[in-house]
């Protein structure tokens, strides 16, 4: 993850409280879905950013998981071609797993 | 699930870019906070 993007992860869960705080990923990869999870939870795995060994344990959550909160319109509009050429299972099964281990909220 | 939480978007420029999500969440309730899409390659 980005390192500036970190930052203003870091900050804004300190601004607003990490229980109100939920991270939406739109990444094309099981891979890189899991890693930016991970920083967002667990701390920044590369310990490369401000959030390594920072566990914030913030709520996250791929935008194909949000399919059924979202206006079904919309959503086929803006993510209907991506989920037919990505990997929706490998990539739902990432985060989650990543979220049942270390999202606090 | 997203009502009155403060939404943070990371997006990708080769999935789900953050406008894109951005449009999603509208009709959630959420409010977004900070949107960038990122270059994961």
């Amino acid at each position: 993850m980005d390192l500036e993007n970190q930052k203003r992860v870091l900050d804004l869960s300190e601004k607003y409280g990490k229980e109100n705080v939920v991270v939406i990923l739109g990444t094309s990869e099981a891979e890189s879905a899991g890693l930016t999870a991970e920083t967002v939870t667990a701390g920044d795995p590369t310990y490369a950013g401000p959030l390594a060994g920072v566990s914030l344990g913030l709520g996250v959550y791929h935008m194909f998981e949000l399919k059924d909160q979202v206006d079904a319109n919309v959503y086929d509009e803006q993510c209907g071609m991506m989920e037919m050429v990505l990997d929706v299972d490998a990539i739902i099964k990432e985060v989650s797993s990543i979220r049942e281990q270390y999202s606090k909220y | 699930m997203l009502q009155d939480k403060k939404v943070i978007i990371i997006g990708d420029r080769d999935g789900i870019p953050a406008p894109a999500i951005e449009e999603c969440l509208k009709t959630t309730g959420a409010e977004i906070v900070f949107a960038a899409t990122e270059c994961f390659v």
